[in-house]
């Protein structure tokens, strides 16, 4: 299977998913326990990853789970659309939280929202933090790497 | 069993875990809003007050740099850092100071025995290895093949995770050089037979190195009933100091060995004509050493000696039976190591959920344990794994704990149920 332009658009998250739908989604959870199944439910909206993208230039280095991330950038729109793999179920949701902040938007507007910003307002910063070993900074390297090259 | 000795436990308080646990301040903390149960004793174990006291110690009184002799400070330094090389003497049974050689930890002790053996290397010669070696006792020996033309061979284990005899045996041949075996497994806890597989690598005049990282943190090798030629192990998970670790060596073959690295401290004499090098241990010691380091491995030794080691063990079985009956009140766990003889070391999977998810889950409720391939990645492709979970346990854990990892592991179940 090979993602088609299709594929990047119908990714809900960023789209028919919100910031603004997590965000206020996390004011009403009460414990962990809360917290990580929303999470874990939010991973499982990540679309079907296409298997011919599993190669290793897709791959993002430095994570436990093995994590898989392609792009497309939309010449009419300006927007830079992303899909994100990977077979842990906790890396998948803040995964989604992060396409959720950045899939969608144009190179610039990406460039410009602070993703450590938004982990410490969903107190979620540890994931994310550089002695985390679990790859969730690479990803975001990755990501605004892509933007970075689109904008230049 | 035969190949560890357990010290006389005569005339010793009775195995007491919350007088123990008074002794690891560490321990009594709140992690995420839960006290900490702290399983990840295999990646580096806690430190007892008596360690982190004799290092403020040193530091505080008697501090200087040792074998200068030119001073009192000197002296005290020298004294202290000796004394704590002649007490990892007495705990490994060595015969001698000269035999035990300070390093940074196994890693290193284990490239300086590869680095020191690979002039009695040649094109063919093989050094046996097993599956389930940590990369520390397989990277630098495929180092020195690469410069040697010897090769690397492994000896195949079983699904349960006890080392293969049969293939030992069979691979055990006139080309073998070196036998590099770990005592105990971090990932399986697989306790080997580490003396009889001595026995007859030696009967075949093969030299024998033994990887005591996990071994030493439950029990007390005895290099010379193991007649062993080399044996290795790391001060940081045997209750002392990151940054130190010990290579007990044979005199013989020491001396016979070329120096690791050069300068200060390892010399006799230096002349742009002719250096020569220094006697042992001092040989393979350049620069100068980790003295307060050396010191606190000395103190974490002796507070075990002040335990009961075999009420120590007992305690310790203790515990991983009780993990393993609870195995079964958590769906789709499986653990991944059943051999035989085990020390209190769990590594498992549970069906659909990936190690970074259960490591993460327990870690929110206050439980550290490792997850990931352990650094011995020829074992997880064994067990067709990316990696798994560990729990490691210490003698200064409870039954409470191992109760407290199975909720949490019961909670985490249903969390993705």
């Amino acid at each position: 299977m090979t993602a088609s332009e299709q594929d990047f658009k119908n990714n809900p998250l960023g789209t028919k998913t919100t910031l603004e739908d997590v965000t206020d989604a996390f004011e009403f959870l009460d414990d962990w326990e809360e917290r990580y199944a929303y999470i874990i439910d939010l991973g499982k909206q990540l679309p079907a990853f296409p298997d011919d993208a599993r190669m290793e230039e897709n791959y993002v280095h430095g994570c436990q789970s093995q994590v898989w991330l392609i792009h497309h950038y939309d010449e009419d729109t300006g927007k830079l659309y992303l899909l994100i793999d990977s077979d842990a179920m906790i890396v998948r949701g803040l995964a989604a939280i992060i396409l959720v902040a950045l899939n969608g938007k144009s190179p610039r507007e990406l460039l410009t929202t602070d993703i450590d910003e938004l982990f410490e307002e969903l107190d979620l910063f540890r994931h994310i933090s550089p002695t985390r070993g679990n790859g969730l900074r690479a990803m975001v390297s990755k990501i605004r790497d892509i933007a970075a090259a689109q904008a230049a | 069993m035969t190949d560890l000795s357990v010290a006389n436990s005569a005339n010793k308080p009775a195995f007491d875990v919350a007088a123990i646990r008074q002794d690891f301040p560490i321990l009594a903390q709140q992690v995420n809003g839960k006290p900490l149960v702290y399983l990840d004793n295999g990646a580096s174990a806690q430190k007892p007050l008596a360690v982190l006291d004799a290092m403020d110690r040193y530091y505080r009184e008697m501090h200087s740099n040792v074998h200068r002799g030119a001073h009192t400070l000197g002296d005290r330094a020298t004294t202290a850092f000796e004394g704590a090389r002649e007490t990892v003497r007495q705990f490994l049974n060595a015969g001698s100071t000269r035999e035990i050689i300070w390093t940074r930890g196994t890693t290193e002790a284990i490239n300086l025995i590869a680095n020191g053996l690979a002039p009695r290397l040649n094109e063919g010669d093989e050094i046996l290895v097993s599956r389930m070696e940590h990369h520390a006792n397989i990277v630098p020996w495929q180092m020195v093949a690469e410069r040697t033309g010897a090769k690397v061979v492994p000896i195949d284990i079983t699904p349960e995770g006890d080392l293969d005899l049969d293939s030992f045996n069979r691979l055990l041949g006139d080309r073998t050089k070196i036998l590099a075996i770990t005592h105990v497994s971090n990932v399986l806890g697989t306790v080997n037979p580490v003396a009889e597989l001595i026995q007859k690598a030696r009967a075949r005049n093969v030299l024998t190195v033994v990887d005591g990282a996990q071994a030493v943190p439950h029990y007390q090798p005895d290099v010379q009933a193991l007649d062993c030629d080399f044996y290795a192990f790391s001060s940081h998970k045997l209750f002392g100091p990151t940054g130190i670790g010990v290579l007990y060596g044979k005199a013989r073959l020491l001396e016979d060995m070329p120096p690791y690295q050069g300068g200060g401290e390892m010399i006799e004499r230096v002349s742009f004509e002719k250096t020569t090098w220094n006697t042992l241990p001092y040989k393979f010691e350049a620069g100068t050493p980790a003295i307060a380091e050396a010191v606190g491995l000395g103190a974490a030794i002796k507070y075990l000696n002040g335990l009961d080691r075999a009420a120590m063990e007992a305690a310790e079985r203790s515990l991983l039976e009780r993990a393993n009956q609870l195995v079964e009140t958590v769906p789709g766990m499986e653990i991944i190591g059943t051999a035989k003889k085990k020390v209190p070391v769990m590594s498992f999977k549970i069906a659909g959920l990936h190690p970074s998810d259960i490591g993460t889950l327990l870690d929110q409720q206050g439980i550290a344990i490792r997850t990931g391939h352990h650094c011995a990645m020829p074992l997880m492709d064994f067990y067709g794994v990316p990696g798994t979970a560990r729990a490691s346990f210490a003698f200064y854990n409870t039954m409470e704990e191992v109760d407290q990892l199975f909720s949490a592991l019961q909670k985490i179940q249903r969390l993705f149920a």
